[in-house]
């Protein structure tokens, strides 16, 4: 009865994502006619500004790109140089680096499962209102964040902008005692996230299923967080420096944002529902056992079930980093020794959002020739557009805010960081 | 007396990282008591809800580098009550107005390949550089305590007790050894902006002046004593030139070491 119905949809002001976006969604006749996500965040040129700045201060201004998940750019950053300086971390400074990553994925996914995203599904504006019904739940998600936000600090100096962290290792490393500190608050969480996924998993998920072409890092050691080859659900496994060969990127006059595709074909996913489904087997023995008693295996395609899955990334996050404290001795020195070299380096890592890449050409001086710096949220922002347009037809039977509210969900299931996206921008759309 | 109503209290972004708000959502354990106090009337990072102004107190985070940017703080100024900057991108221009030394054109082409899409400022500036500013809170990030402290005395009817001194106080507070005297490595802390609670050289490493300059600032006599001690022009100018290189103090050294003409040595 609505197929006739000429909608427009917008959204001004994207909420509960990281950064600033818009939604335009114009329907005629049961079709969506344009669909446009809308990026206004402001460029801000760090790719430009790296060029002639020193090696060594990659990790620090890098970081500045984005606040939730400053570590992610620290660690893609010490990749690429250390592999332009010839230069691996190993033992119990790579522990360490681990170790401070899973502090961030625990402190950014608690953010989104319980104040960004969990409100959607409950029906409330923010986790404010969400508290005054559920006050336990949002303090507990609380204490799941500050966890994470607890080891940040210990280990990187602060949560957001940790000082810590250099090319080569740290500038100090903590005590053993220091970290075991930690384990009470860990366990907390952790026991908190097998209860909470539990209840999660009975949430009323929107029927919505796409084949996805899942691309994400692959270690053969472990769940892939700091490091490793890049693995797609189509069967490719190549190195990170073949990551531009690839992924190809896209700026079209029509939209506000630059793209990344296949080379030669189409939208990819990247982020916590890919990992899961390529990586599974990876998980810490807990984090499967609870994800499959939840009914939660690969394939996942459904994306508004990336909510559970950051529930699993969490719980795996505790899991490994009480591994990881449980068997910590302070490495003899905090830094692996650095020798400039000319060179180019590749690096990648798994940022909370997905893959995240850095390429840096050094000169023999130590100085940066040219950086490259690929987020995940630009690689997703196609995907969310193609997530969207097949939604939207679907929805035509609920009232205007209802479809609004479902479709800032769908781009919620991405938890897009648009502060990440260095090219994300406004361009002029002709509209008629 | 009129009838108690709660402070409407909104937070809005510009150019940043999203970390000076993030650090609101940081205060896990004041958070839910502070949303009882205020009426979060404006919070895109947190909430869907948007209640239109006047609005007692707004939070500005990043800097204004747009032309459509200038006409919103301009009417963010116009709905608040009190305004305060928070964070080295409002209140310097931040990391991106490293552009402001450059052509922006150049900027343009080497990150985009259609740059005639982008709309932007030539330069980076803080909030204040466009409108009246109440109160500004400095740092990359600033830090919780300060941003309490600001809220409660905000609540309390008081001016906030943010010291304005250096970051060699907050060593001497903390006990840290001068990685400077000690260690001979360069660091930023007596020209800096307490707040962080000195954490660069309690982790060994110097200053690097995320949280701007103190309040009367000698940064000509640290330059000269750095350079005095092997920090070579080309680095003197990399350090001032950083998260705050817009600030005055830290832009007029930058551009005095800027213009020793000098081979460019790393080490």
């Amino acid at each position: 009865m609505h197929r006739s119905r000429k909608l427009t949809i917008r959204v001004d002001a994207l909420a509960r994502v990281e950064g600033q976006g818009a939604l335009h969604i114009q329907v005629r006749d049961g079709q969506v006619r344009a669909l446009r996500l809308e990026i206004y965040e402001p460029p801000r040129f760090f790719e430009a500004f790296l060029r002639g700045r020193r090696f060594d201060e990659a990790p620090d201004i890098t970081a500045r790109i984005c606040a939730i998940c400053p570590v992610a750019y620290q660690m893609s950053a010490c990749n690429a140089m250390e592999g332009a300086l010839s230069l691996t971390v190993k033992g119990p400074l790579r522990d360490l680096r681990l170790l401070l990553y899973y502090g961030e994925w625990i402190e950014s996914h608690a953010l989104h499962v319980f104040l960004l995203h969990l409100p959607d599904f409950l029906g409330y504006d923010s986790a404010f209102d969400m508290a005054r019904h559920h006050p336990e739940l949002v303090r507990k998600g609380l204490h799941v964040k500050k966890a994470g936000n607890a080891l940040m600090a210990k280990i990187g100096g602060r949560e957001i902008h940790p000082i810590n962290v250099r090319i080569g290792g740290f500038y100090s490393v903590p005590s053993r005692q220091a970290l075991l500190s930690h384990r009470d608050d860990l366990t907390r969480a952790r026991d908190f996230m097998v209860e909470a996924l539990h209840w999660m998993a009975k949430l009323d998920f929107p029927e919505f299923e796409e084949d996805y072409e899942f691309a994400a890092l692959y270690h053969p050691d472990e769940y892939a967080i700091l490091e490793g080859q890049i693995r797609s659900s189509k069967g490719l496994l190549a190195p990170v420096s073949a990551f531009e060969e690839i992924f190809e990127e896209i700026q079209v006059p029509y939209s506000n944002a630059l793209h990344w595709t296949l080379r030669g074909g189409g939208s990819y996913m990247v982020g916590p529902l890919a990992r899961f489904n390529l990586n599974f087997p990876q998980l810490a023995p807990l984090a499967r056992e609870v994800a499959t008693s939840i009914g939660l295996v690969p394939p996942v395609r459904n994306p508004f079930k990336s909510i559970l899955c950051r529930g699993v990334e969490i719980l795996h996050a505790c899991e490994e980093a009480l591994h990881l404290i449980e068997r910590y001795e302070p490495p003899e020195r905090p830094q692996e020794a650095v020798a400039i070299q000319a060179g180019t380096g590749y690096g990648a890592s798994e940022a909370p959002r997905g893959i995240l890449y850095h390429r840096y050409q050094i000169n023999s001086q130590g100085l940066i020739e040219d950086a490259k710096i690929v987020t995940p949220t630009a690689q997703n922002q196609r995907r969310i557009e193609d997530d969207l347009r097949k939604l939207v037809p679907s929805l035509l039977s609920l009232t205007k805010e209802e479809i609004t509210w479902r479709c800032e969900q769908a781009i919620r299931n991405y938890d897009p960081c648009i502060s990440c996206a260095t090219h994300f921008l406004k361009v002029h759309i002709d509209s008629r | 007396m009129a009838r108690h109503r709660k402070s409407k209290l909104a937070v809005w972004k510009f150019a940043s990282c999203d970390g000076c708000q993030l650090t609101l959502l940081d205060c896990e354990d004041e958070l839910m008591t502070l949303a009882d106090q205020v009426e979060i009337a404006y919070f895109l990072e947190a909430s869907r809800r948007r209640m239109r102004g006047p609005y007692d107190i707004s939070l500005v985070e990043g800097s204004i580098s747009t032309p459509e940017q200038e006409e919103e703080i301009r009417e963010i100024r116009r709905q608040s009550r009190f305004l305060v900057a928070i964070g080295a991108c409002a209140t310097t221009g931040g990391i991106q107005a490293l552009r402001n030394f450059a052509d922006v054109r150049q900027f343009l082409d080497i990150v985009y390949a259609r740059p005639e899409y982008i709309k932007t400022l030539k330069k980076s500036l803080p909030a204040s550089a466009y409108v009246p500013v109440d109160f500004e809170l400095q740092g990359c990030p600033i830090g919780k305590g300060p941003l309490l402290e600001l809220l409660s005395a905000f609540l309390n009817g008081r001016r906030p007790n943010i010291p304005s001194h250096s970051v060699c106080i907050e060593c001497k507070r903390r006990g840290t050894v001068c990685v400077m005297v000690a260690q001979g490595i360069p660091c930023l802390g007596p020209v800096t902006h307490a707040g962080c609670g000195a954490l660069c050289p309690a982790y060994r490493r110097g200053c690097y002046g995320c949280f701007g300059p103190m309040e009367t600032p000698n940064a000509t006599s640290l330059g000269e004593w750095l350079q005095a001690h092997g920090t070579s022009p080309p680095n003197l100018v990399r350090l001032f030139r950083s998260f705050n290189a817009y600030a005055p103090p830290f832009q007029e050294a930058g551009e005095r070491y800027a213009q020793v003409p000098q081979v460019d040595d790393p080490s």
